[in-house]
């Protein structure tokens, strides 16, 4: 039977968040007017004001913030609440640029708890559970997100953070842990320490896992699955809107419930900014509805995915996003169609590729050329051109299938793509050299 | 009845061959026979050395794709005519040849061929019917 932590707010009728997002929203634009002159300033510049935002109809008048914004505004442009209101900080990895500071006060925490406490209870956790939490403790929203999650259901909490993969074994097998939360790629990794010490899912008591903070298959999920023994679901959060939690998946596992009573979600076309209607892929644009201290209007994730408020089965009526397809930095109109890289690398990966290949775009004429080029590995070289020229005709067939458009592959040698700080360089563009 | 024939992934560009030989050389690996089937933009390189699994080791280790494919190596005579008998012979067996190569035999009148075909033991049987000599690789180094 479906488990809820809040069933009047996750199985509210839809007339009902909307009320709440309408209500919300509005005082918390005028939160951001009153308290944050950077966004205040954007606002103006597009000349709109907290009086224009009277429901969430309205919510396309607003600008919108990047990525860019929170570095620029680092550490306190944004910050719409006195430090001495806030009790937390968490950040981002910082691994490209600056870092991105998240500011929280005790209510901030508490609302980011109880979204992680709906993604565990949804996972069927309850207060008889052992939660084991090895994501990442520190700056990381992972560890401090579930863990706050994990106490407000009444778990007994874990708090191992990430690593000394023994020693969580040894957890898991001495206290009988029934949900992991981690990263789907620790997981696996733990899957495989558990086989080298000798245990299998039958000597261990998970039931269930939360896993994310990275992208990951359906195949992988497949592994882990059987791997573990159990139900393994996906969450998604960012540090800039409060940590993971943002949305999680419940029994059905086909999307994630966005915890709409404080995320509003819209999907944009990336390049023209324009808001689609639902169903449609886009990148997703985050508002949040009652943040103190780091209130964010209209952020961009970057995140390409698809909304579907389709009935869900699990009884929870929040909308569903769909897992991130791609990131909108990365997308490429091509032939008028939308192209990822990801997508690319995906066919590659189901073929016996390694992901190291390099798509070419220009432009001739009026006609935009589409070259994939796909460093040949031992297992797909075959020693007749026939055999050649079939594999690489049916790559090709393979990325239309997915793509819609057909491109043309090229084997080349291993390691002649040309890299940069030693990851290969994904997308030549040559077009813009004629714009 | 087969030989292990090393095949080696090259772009079309200046001095990939180059680069190639030089490997196997610095190896002290010499080449019996060799091949290239090329398009405009990759070929595929066939030599027939000593030690293949040696060869494909040195040259996985210098980067290259490569694998070891079975192939045949026949005895043809060396005259106008001599490759076109094994391949009829092979053609009214209805045995097709994915490629075919020919070099010089260390013995006076005779070359050898180096044939891919799908089924090698089929192909053998048609040869030997014919009076048409397979060789081992030892033959195909030494003759
Ligand atoms: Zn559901």
């Amino acid at each position: 039977m479906e488990r809820y932590y809040q069933p009047e707010i996750e199985c509210a009728p839809i007339e009902k968040i909307k009320a709440w997002q309408n209500e919300k929203l509005a005082s918390q634009v005028r939160h951001v007017w009153d308290n944050v002159a950077y966004y205040r300033n954007l606002m103006q510049e597009k000349g709109v004001t907290p009086d224009d935002i009277r429901s969430t109809d309205d919510l396309y008048k607003l600008p919108f913030l990047t990525k860019t914004d929170l570095r620029d505004a680092y550490p306190y442009a944004l910050l719409a609440k006195p430090l001495s209101d806030c009790v937390r900080i968490q950040s981002t990895s910082g691994t490209t640029g600056k870092r991105v500071v998240a500011f929280y006060t005790q209510k901030d925490v508490d609302l980011w708890e109880e979204c992680c406490a709906r993604a565990i209870v949804a996972a069927g956790g309850t207060k008889d559970d052992v939660c084991q939490v090895c994501y990442g403790y520190g700056l990381f929203t992972g560890g401090p997100g579930l863990h706050g999650g994990s106490h407000k259901v009444g778990c007994l909490t874990l708090p191992m953070s990430s690593g000394n993969t023994e020693r969580q074994i040894q957890f898991m097998l001495d206290l009988q842990s029934t949900i992991l939360c981690c990263t789907p790629s620790y997981a696996v990794y733990i899957g495989e320490t558990l086989r080298e010490m000798g245990y299998s899912k039958e000597d261990i008591h998970l039931k269930a896992g939360i896993f994310g903070a990275e992208p990951w298959t359906q195949e992988m999920r497949r592994d882990i699955e059987n791997t573990l023994g159990i139900r393994a679901y996906d969450i998604y959060g960012l540090t800039e809107t409060s940590g993971p939690g943002v949305s999680f998946e419940c029994s059905e596992q086909t999307g994630m419930h966005i915890n709409e009573d404080h995320f509003l979600a819209e999907i944009i076309d990336p390049n023209t900014g324009e808001v689609l209607p639902e169903g449609s892929k886009g990148e997703l644009v985050f508002t949040s509805l009652d943040k103190e201290a780091f209130p964010l209007l209209r952020y961009r994730t970057r995140d390409i995915c698809v909304l579907s408020r389709k009935k869900c089965s699990c009884g929870r009526t929040h909308i569903k996003m769909s897992k991130p397809m791609g990131r909108s930095d990365d997308m490429m109109i091509i032939r008028g169609v939308n192209v990822f890289p990801s997508q690319i690398e995906a066919v590659l990966l189901k073929q016996g590729y390694t992901s190291n290949y390099q798509i070419v775009v220009d432009r001739v004429g009026s006609t935009d050329t589409f070259d994939v080029y796909v460093e040949v590995t031992e297992e797909q070289f075959a020693d007749t051109v026939r055999e050649l020229t079939l594999h690489e005709e049916q790559l090709a067939g393979a990325m239309k299938l997915m793509l819609g458009i057909n491109p043309k592959v090229h084997l080349v040698q291993p390691k002649s793509i040309a890299r940069s700080e030693g990851k290969a360089v994904r997308v030549v563009d040559k077009r813009k050299l004629h714009d | 009845m087969s030989v292990k024939q090393v095949s080696v992934f090259l772009e079309n560009k200046s001095g990939q061959l180059a680069d190639v030989c030089a490997v196997l050389a610095e190896n002290g690996m010499s080449l019996r026979a060799l091949s290239i089937a090329d398009t405009k933009e990759y070929g595929i390189l066939r030599v027939i050395v000593p030690d293949a699994d040696g060869a494909l080791e040195v040259l996985r280790r210098g980067g290259y794709t490569c694998k070891l494919t079975q192939v045949l190596a026949v005895e043809i005579d060396d005259r106008p005519g001599g490759m076109a008998y094994v391949l009829q012979v092979l053609s009214e067996a209805e045995i097709s040849v994915d490629y075919a190569y020919a070099f010089i035999s260390h013995k006076a009148g005779y070359a050898h061929m180096i044939l891919r075909v799908s089924d090698i033991d089929e192909t053998v049987k048609a040869l030997t019917e014919a009076d048409i000599r397979t060789l081992e690789m030892d033959s195909l180094l030494t003759e």
